[in-house]
C-alpha cells in the first residue's frame, strides 16, 4: 500500500516554497521507486515551520519542517516514511506544543483533510451539523445559536443568534445569507485558512444558515486577493451540489439552498456590511445609513443574514454538538473560541484558536516565543488597522470583548500584529489616518475629510510644528471623527491613532 | 471608422454572458479584466447599455475599487503588501527596494513593458511578513534580496 505524504496547498505555506517541495518529494519518490500518495492538505497554522510535510505512520501523523526542496534526499535517506528520526523531525504532529494545547473547534478539520475532498470532510464529522438542522424546526436552529453564545467573529461581536432571529421572522418571500469574507484586516488570516483549508465547512455553516431564517440563496463575498480561496471555494460549492448537498432538494429534505461566490475588487471599506451589500448589489460600495438594518432591508432590499467567514464556519458544530457545548469555551460573556492570528515581528507565527481568556502574554511568549528579530516587544495592535495598540503594561489581559472594551481597545477578529521596539509610534500613527484616507468611500465627511487633515496634522506633530498645538488638534479631530463617521473606518481609526499617542507619547516629542 | 485598439468581441461576450446575474456590475467588470488584464475605457458604453444604467454610473463603480484598471498592466504585476504586519517587518524597506529595482513608483509600468507595481492592504499572509504578490502567487519573509531572485524567476519562467 501506498504511504500518504502530506505537503501543504495552503497559500501561506505556497508562499514559502510548498510547491516546490511538493514536486521534489514526488520525484525524488519516482526516482527510488518508492510508492507514495501524495495528499495536498491544508496548513496546521504553525507557519514556522511551514512548509510542514506529514506522514502516515503506525504512531500517527508524523511531521517534518521547514522542509526546502535541497532537504528532500537526506529525509528519504533518514526513512522518513516510516517516521525516521532527521534534523528537521517535528514529532507526532498532534503532540507540537503549539498545537497540543490548542482547542480547535471552528478549525478541527484544517489542515488535517484534502481541503476540496467531500468525502475527507465527510469521514471528519462533516455535514453532521446539517443532518441535525433538517430535523428541526427554524426556531429550533435558531436557538441552538442564541444559546451557544456565538458573537460576530468580524469584529463586531454582535450576538449571531439575534441577527439570525431578526432574519427569520421579518418578513419577505425571498431572503439571503450573505457571508463577509472581505478580510481586509492586516494581521488576520483565518477566514483564508477556513476557505482554502475547510471550505465545505463555511458551506454547511451557510447551508445551515439558509434552513434557519428561510433563505434559499447565498452569497460569499471574497476578496479578490485570495485567489486560492475563491479557486476552493468554488470546487466545494460544486462538490456539494454533486452530492445534494446544495441545491433545490437538499439532501431529500425538499428544502432549496444554493450558494455562489463573489469577488470583490480592492476595497476595504466593503468588509463593512452594508458597503458591501451595496458591492454585491453592482453599486460602489459606499456605506448605507442604519437603520434599516440588513436584517430587515438587505440584499437587494430584502431581509439578510449577513456573518463573517469564522461565525457562519462556527455553526455546523453548534449543530453537531449542541449551543451548550459550545457555550462552555471561554469567559463571560465572550463564549466558545476565537481563531487568535499571531503575525507580524514574531517569531513562531500562526493560527492559535482558543477558548476565550488566554491572555496576550500566553500568546506572545508561550506560543509566540518573543519577537523574530530577538529584540523587546514595544506593542501590538489588536483586531486590525482599526484597532488599537496594546503596550507590555497590559499584556496580562485576557482576551475578552469586555476586558479589551475596558482598555480602550478591541478585539476585532482576533488579529495580533507584533512591533518589536524599533517600530515609531507616530509614523504608525500617520500611517493609520493615511489608510483611513485612501479607503474611505467618502459618504461621511469626517472620515473623508478628517483623515486626510489627520496625515497632515500628523506630518506636522513630526516635523516638530507647533507640536503642542497640533497635537492638541488631533485630539480633537480624532474626537470629531469617532462621534460623527457612519461606519466603523472613520469611526476606529482614532483608535489607533489615540492608544499610540496615549501609550507612547514619546514617539510624538511629548516629554 | 478605425476599429478600437481593444477586443470588442471579448468584451461583448463577457457582458453577454453575465448581464443577467443579479448585481452583475462587477463579475462583468471582472470578466473583462480577466480576459484583457483591463477594462478599456471604450467598454463603458457598452456596460451601460447592457445594465441600463448611465456611463457615469459604470465609470464611478470602476474608479471605487483598487483592483480595476482602464488601462493595460504590464506582463507581471507585482503587488508589495503596504500594510502593518509587513511594516512591522521591514515592509518599508522592501517597498523602497522594490521601487528602486524596478525604476518606477506604484501604478506604473517598467519602460519594458514587463512589470506593473501596484500597492495592496494585506494578502492574508501575515504569518510570513513582508509579503508580495506577483500575479496572484504570494510569496512571504520576501528580503530585498529574495525580491530580487522573484524578479529572475519570473522573468526566465515568460
Amino acid at each position: 500500500m501506498s504511504i500518504k505524504v502530506f505537503v501543504p496547498r495552503d497559500s501561506s505555506a505556497l508562499s514559502l516554497g510548498a510547491e516546490k517541495t511538493a514536486k521534489a518529494i514526488a520525484s525524488e519518490a519516482a526516482k527510488r521507486e518508492l510508492d507514495i500518495e501524495l495528499v495536498r492538505n491544508g496548513s496546521r497554522g504553525l507557519f514556522y515551520l511551514e512548509p510542514l510535510v506529514e506522514v502516515i505512520t503506525a504512531k500517527g501523523r508524523v511531521a517534518y519542517g521547514p522542509v526546502q526542496p535541497k532537504d528532500v534526499p537526506s529525509l528519504f535517506d533518514a526513512d522518513f516514511l516510516k517516521g525516521g528520526s532527521h534534523p528537521l523531525s517535528q514529532g507526532l504532529t498532534e503532540e507540537i506544543e503549539y498545537l497540543k494545547k490548542q482547542e480547535r473547534l471552528t478549525n478541527a478539520r484544517v489542515g488535517i483533510t484534502d481541503p476540496v475532498s467531500l468525502q475527507d470532510y465527510l469521514a471528519h464529522d462533516g455535514y453532521k451539523g446539517l443532518k441535525n438542522a433538517l430535523n428541526m424546526e427554524p426556531a429550533e436552529i435558531v436557538k441552538q445559536v442564541t444559546d451557544s453564545g456565538l458573537r460576530g467573529r468580524g469584529g463586531a461581536a454582535f450576538p449571531t443568534g439575534i441577527k439570525w432571529n431578526t432574519v427569520l421572522n421579518a418578513q419577505g418571500e425571498q431572503k439571503y445569507i450573505v457571508c463577509n469574507a472581505d478580510e481586509g484586516d492586516s494581521g488576520t488570516f483565518s477566514d483564508r485558512m477556513i476557505m482554502e483549508d475547510d471550505p465545505f465547512v463555511l458551506v454547511e455553516g451557510m447551508t445551515i444558515a439558509g434552513l434557519a431564517v428561510g433563505a434559499n440563496q447565498g452569497y460569499i463575498y471574497l476578496r479578490v486577493e485570495y485567489p486560492h480561496a475563491h479557486k476552493n471555494l468554488n470546487a466545494a460549492i460544486a462538490a456539494a451540489e454533486q452530492a445534494g448537498y446544495l441545491g433545490d432538494n437538499i439532501c431529500g429534505s425538499g428544502k432549496a439552498f444554493n450558494l455562489e461566490v463573489r469577488l470583490g475588487a480592492g476595497a476595504y471599506v466593503c468588509g463593512e456590511e452594508t458597503s458591501l451589500l451595496e458591492s454585491l448589489e453592482g453599486k460602489r460600495g459606499l456605506v448605507r445609513y442604519k437603520p434599516p438594518l440588513p436584517a430587515i432591508k438587505g440584499l437587494f432590499g430584502k431581509p439578510t443574514v449577513i456573518n463573517n467567514v469564522i461565525s457562519l464556519a462556527s455553526v455546523p458544530i453548534i449543530l453537531d454538538k449542541g449551543g451548550e457545548y459550545y457555550k462552555n469555551f471561554g469567559m463571560g460573556r465572550s463564549r466558545g473560541t476565537l481563531p487568535i492570528q499571531l503575525a507580524g515581528n514574531i517569531k513562531r507565527p500562526g493560527l492559535i484558536e482558543k477558548a476565550f481568556g488566554i491572555t496576550l502574554r500566553e500568546l506572545l511568549y508561550d506560543y509566540g516565543g518573543g519577537s523574530a528579530t530577538g529584540r523587546p516587544i514595544k506593542a501590538v495592535q489588536v483586531g486590525g488597522p482599526l484597532g488599537s495598540f496594546v503596550p507590555e503594561s497590559q499584556f496580562d489581559t485576557p482576551l475578552d470583548y469586555e476586558a479589551f472594551a475596558a482598555n480602550w481597545a478591541v478585539l476585532g477578529h482576533g488579529g495580533v500584529v507584533v512591533f518589536d521596539d524599533t517600530v515609531n509610534m507616530a509614523t504608525m500613527a500617520r500611517y493609520a489616518m493615511e489608510f483611513c484616507a485612501i479607503e474611505s468611500c467618502g459618504k461621511c465627511t469626517p472620515c473623508r475629510i478628517g483623515s486626510t487633515r489627520g496625515v497632515e496634522v500628523m506630518d506636522k506633530i513630526i516635523n516638530n510644528q507647533d507640536r503642542a498645538k497640533n497635537i492638541a488638534l488631533l485630539r480633537d479631530l480624532s474626537d470629531v471623527m469617532l462621534n460623527s463617521s457612519l461606519c466603523a473606518l472613520g469611526g476606529m481609526t482614532p483608535y489607533p491613532v489615540l492608544s499610540a499617542l496615549n501609550h507612547f507619547p514619546g514617539d510624538f516629542g511629548v516629554e | 471608422m478605425s476599429q478600437p485598439d481593444w477586443d470588442k468581441n471579448t468584451v461583448a461576450q463577457v457582458i453577454e454572458s453575465l448581464k443577467d446575474k443579479p448585481g452583475a456590475m462587477l463579475p462583468i467588470l471582472h470578466g473583462i479584466q480577466d480576459a484583457l488584464g483591463y477594462i478599456p475605457k471604450g467598454s463603458v458604453p457598452l456596460i451601460a447599455n447592457a445594465l441600463n444604467v448611465s456611463r457615469a454610473e459604470v465609470h464611478g463603480v470602476i474608479t471605487f475599487y483598487h483592483y480595476f484598471r482602464d488601462t493595460p498592466p504590464g506582463q507581471h504585476t507585482i503587488h508589495v503588501c503596504r500594510a502593518e504586519s509587513c511594516q512591522s517587518m521591514n515592509g518599508t524597506g522592501l517597498e523602497a527596494h522594490a521601487k528602486a529595482k524596478l525604476g518606477i513608483d506604484y501604478h506604473e509600468t517598467t519602460a519594458d513593458g514587463a512589470f506593473s507595481l501596484e500597492p495592496v492592504y494585506c494578502l492574508g499572509n501575515c504569518g510570513c511578513s513582508p509579503a508580495i504578490s506577483v500575479d496572484g502567487e504570494v510569496y512571504g519573509r520576501v528580503s530585498p534580496e529574495r525580491f530580487d531572485e522573484i524578479l529572475d524567476e519570473v522573468r526566465a519562467q515568460a
